[in-house]
């Protein structure tokens, strides 16, 4: 507790420093502070999750009446290990950046602030400390996005992040009132005595669900995050993307599974229904982008989408009394959490050290970035791996437990979630083959083939302290794969806490190392003998090729099918790797339209190839309000211009109606 | 036998016939006589309140209304109408007809709501509170329905008078308060008088239309 308050106090003084000094030492030593901030209130956190060794304390700050409750239990410290992991990193990729060109007084204050902001999200434990450090995380997160703000893009995609944060904030001030009750017990020790009744629940787990949806960027509430993520620097945007949407995930698990109550089976239908269309357009998007850090930021979305079908499950499971099958959801919700804090991180500060490398964010504009940043290209593969789900690393882990999940759904009572469950099956199949494809196009458009810039060409390796806080990442998330079984174990403090049991048999199987589901029989994953197996079968194939091939590796010119052109453009582009994807889901969902200008013969203009695609979701949720807005407010605009006798009648005329109303009511 | 609460009464009702004298008078100098006429009636059922309920600090309130808003206000709003040459001056928006009928809907809406809403308590309180509901509603209406200035005034002076007949009614404020509400009262006046002599100064009239002609909307 102790500890917390020291380093929490020494983000906020480097902060205010760095805020008044603005000298390039004192935000130089930002990062370092952070780091070593992150570090300790990694460990106690690590320690309170591990060893159940929280703490609940009272400070008489904050509102009279209602004093400053902090409070840390598994669940929080478990989501303050993702945070601080990601705080990290991000401060040791922050500790490579240029001091002499790299430096503002507009990004570097706020980064210990926006740190400070998220742990105190997750200690807050009444619900005026939960919201006012929500803000604070709010603020501080757009004043970081539009740090630079003469860019158009930027400043746009900071307003509509500003809007949708003041939305999703109101809707939780809503769900917070609603749990609170008419007598106002704000404490959350208060709320969890009193059982809201269905009517107030379903309509705490609405706004809980808008309200957090919007900070975690589920559809349709995600059209600021693929917008805002990508403006802030680039480890701005890792923290964003890997952390805080975290925290936006950690606030739906704390009022639904622990501040509202016993569940209700339909309050899963929500999270699981929106999680998958979120997971599948999200990727849709994805895949179809050319920006790498836009890339990214839609993956996130899919991510999270992820995350809440799993939350979703968990809901649902719990609320038909069948603990064993809710810890496995919830297990998979919080390890995917955790991981892709991981390697989503991890992906922003490649994508950041390629940005710094080349300048440029257009896919189109990079290639072969393996031989000029070897090292960011093999991280960077380790997280694209990753993220793609595949064993033996550790995003593969969560999506089993998720896919173990799904699969148990069936055995549910409720006939809307048994013919829900294949469904979502399915959907989630789907994210995760267009999740590989879409990394397989990010690695080969970026990384492989030929630079098609000069900017790409002339790229040069990342700084030491940068490589190290993504080797550190990408060592991690191979951990995370191959001792993915104890993690799970680890887990059972948490799950006990939301779920009311750990899995069921953890530890039973063969080895330390295998992940048992349900039973061993039945579910049984073993990450190490997987690798094993991948690392022995390679290293064979790998001899058996090196032997009957010539000894020596050559190296002669690419075949050019017969083309002696050496421009870039006649390789693989983004676009064109992503046109099958196109041509069968773009059509339906965005109606992506293909235009082909192609010249007459004799007309020396190049030919013209244009894809136009509609996100519907923006011109029917987003734009098509607005507009409305806009007129109505146009209408009541002549109500500023009145005379003041007219003012007067307007405000006689509507005393009189209330007052009549008042006579025939009563 | 004349009981108390007939005799507030009366005075109530007194000052609700001036109210509706309000609505129809024509001529500036004449509704300012009316008005005086209501502070008084006010003043006088204070007073009635104060002894009958013995509470004597009322007395101070009725010697407040008695003086400024029977006394001092009119005879400053009348030397300042006689100083603009306007106390012939004729001016309305709606027709006699029309504004007493509206004013008599509002009077009748008063009752009905009051009586419906303080059904407890006793007979004659209630009715003195919708008594002094309608002089409100109806100093709103004035305030409406006339263009000049000075009648706005007037109409905003009278359901001042409404508000302290509640007061009273319904032994609810206290002294510090009252008084506050008069001064408050007489600044409201001291500011309408400077602005209706800066708006003569500025468009040779008082008529508030011409302040909309200078923001460049008249209908």
């Amino acid at each position: 507790m102790y500890v917390q308050g020291v380093a929490l106090g020494a983000l906020a003084v480097v902060a205010a420093l760095a805020a008044i000094s603005g000298r390039s030492l004192l935000l130089a030593i930002v990062y370092p502070v952070t780091a070593v901030a992150a570090i300790a209130l990694g460990v106690v956190d690590l320690a309170a999750w591990l060893g159940n060794a929280g703490f609940a304390v009272v400070l008489p700050i904050g509102l009279p009446t209602i004093g400053l409750h902090l409070r840390l239990d598994p669940l929080s410290a478990f989501f303050g290990v993702v945070i601080n992991g990601g705080v990290l990193a991000s401060s040791l990729y922050g500790m490579g950046l240029d001091r002499a060109k790299e430096l503002t007084p507009r990004v570097e204050p706020l980064f210990p602030l926006f740190a400070a902001a998220m742990n105190l999200v997750l200690i807050a434990d009444d619900a005026y400390a939960f919201l006012f450090s929500w803000e604070l995380m709010s603020l501080a997160s757009w004043a970081l996005v539009v740090a630079h703000h003469t860019n158009a893009e930027n400043r746009r995609a900071g307003q509509l992040y500003l809007v949708m944060a003041v939305i999703g904030t109101t809707a939780l001030l809503f769900a917070f009132g609603g749990l609170a009750g008419p007598a106002g017990g704000y404490a959350f020790d208060t709320i969890r005595t009193q059982a809201p009744t269905p009517m107030i629940a379903a309509l705490v787990l609405a706004t809980a669900l808008v309200g957090c949806g919007s900070k975690a960027g589920l559809i349709p509430l995600h059209a600021w995050l693929p917008l805002a993520h990508p403006a802030a620097p680039s480890h701005v945007s890792a923290l964003m993307s890997g952390v805080m949407t975290k925290v936006a995930i950690y606030g739906f698990v704390r009022i639904a599974f622990d501040l509202l109550g016993p569940p209700a089976w339909w309050w899963s239908l929500p999270p699981i229904v929106l999680g998958a269309v979120t997971a599948v357009l999200g990727l849709l998007h994805a895949v179809f982008d050319r920006d790498l850090k836009r890339v990214l930021a839609y993956s996130t979305v899919e991510n999270v989408g992820v995350i809440f079908v799993a939350l979703g499950l968990a809901l649902a499971f719990r609320a038909n009394g069948q603990p064993a099958a809710a810890a496995v959801a919830m297990a998979a919700a919080l390890l995917h959490v955790l991981n892709h804090s991981w390697f989503k991180s991890l992906l922003f500060l490649g994508a950041g050290a390629v940005l710094h490398a080349t300048g440029r964010r257009d896919l189109e504009a990079m290639g072969g970035l393996i031989h000029r940043m070897p090292r960011t290209a093999a991280f960077f593969l380790v997280g694209a791996l990753s993220i793609s789900a595949l064993p033996p690393l550790n995003g593969f882990v969560s999506e089993w437990l998720l896919f173990q999940s799904v699969i148990a759904a069936p055995a549910l009572p409720q006939s809307a979630l048994n013919f829900a469950a294949p469904t979502i099956g399915a959907m989630l199949a789907l994210a995760a083959a267009l999740a590989a494809a879409c990394f397989v196009r990010v690695y080969g458009v970026a990384f492989l083939s030929r630079p098609r810039s000069v900017e790409a060409a002339r790229a040069h390796e990342a700084p030491l302290m940068q490589q190290i806080a993504m080797g550190g990442l990408a060592l991690l998330c191979i951990l995370g794969g191959l001792l993915g079984a104890l993690l799970t174990e680890a887990l059972a403090p948490v799950l006990k806490g939301l779920v009311g049991s750990g899995l069921p048999n953890a530890g039973t199987g063969p080895t330390p190392f295998s992940l048992i589901a349900f039973d061993a029989t039945r579910s049984n994953y073993d990450a190490v003998v997987i690798a094993l197996f991948v690392a022995i079968a390679s290293g064979f194939t790998l001899l058996v090729v090196h032997r009957l091939s010539a000894r020596r590796t050559r190296r002669g010119p690419a075949w050019d099918c017969g083309f002696p052109d050496p421009s870039s453009a006649i390789q693989y582009t983004a676009s064109s790797f992503s046109q099958p994807l196109r041509r069968v889901y773009g059509a339906v969902v965005f109606s992506a339209r293909e235009t082909v200008v192609m010249p007459p013969p004799g007309d020396l203009r190049p030919a013209r190839f244009s894809v136009v695609l509609i996100d519907y979701i923006w011109t029917t949720l987003y734009v098509a309000p607005w507009r409305a807005l806009l007129r109505l407010s146009e209408y009541l605009n002549a109500l500023q211009f009145l005379t003041i006798r007219r003012y007067l009648v307007l405000m006689f005329v509507a005393l009189v109606i209330l007052l009549s109303i008042a006579a025939v009511t009563i | 036998m004349i009981r108390g609460y007939e005799i507030s009464h009366l005075l109530a009702g007194v000052m609700l016939v001036t109210s509706f004298a309000l609505l129809y008078q024509e001529r500036i100098a004449a509704v300012l006589k009316t008005f005086a006429a209501q502070s008084v009636a006010l003043a006088l059922a204070v007073a009635w309140a104060a002894y009958t309920q013995d509470r004597s600090e009322l007395f101070i309130t009725a010697l407040i209304a008695l003086c400024l808003k029977g006394i001092v206000i009119p005879v400053a709003l009348y030397r300042m109408v006689v100083r603009l040459g306007i106390h012939r001056e004729v001016e309305k928006v709606v027709g006699v007809g029309i504004a007493l009928m509206v004013g008599l809907a509002l009077t009748g809406l008063a009752q009905a709501l009051l009586l419906k809403v303080v059904q407890g308590t006793a007979g004659h309180a209630r009715e003195d509170l919708a008594l002094a509901l309608a002089i409100v509603l109806l100093g709103f209406l004035m305030m409406i329905l006339r263009r000049n200035a000075v009648t706005q005034v007037v109409g905003f002076m009278s359901m001042e008078n409404g508000l302290i007949l509640a007061a009273t009614g319904a032994r609810g404020m206290p002294l510090v308060v009252e008084v506050s509400v008069a001064f408050s009262v007489l600044i409201a006046l001291f500011v309408f008088a400077v602005f209706v002599f800066r708006i003569r100064e500025r468009f040779d009239t008082i008529d508030i239309e011409a302040l909309d002609r200078m923001r460049g909307d008249a209908r």
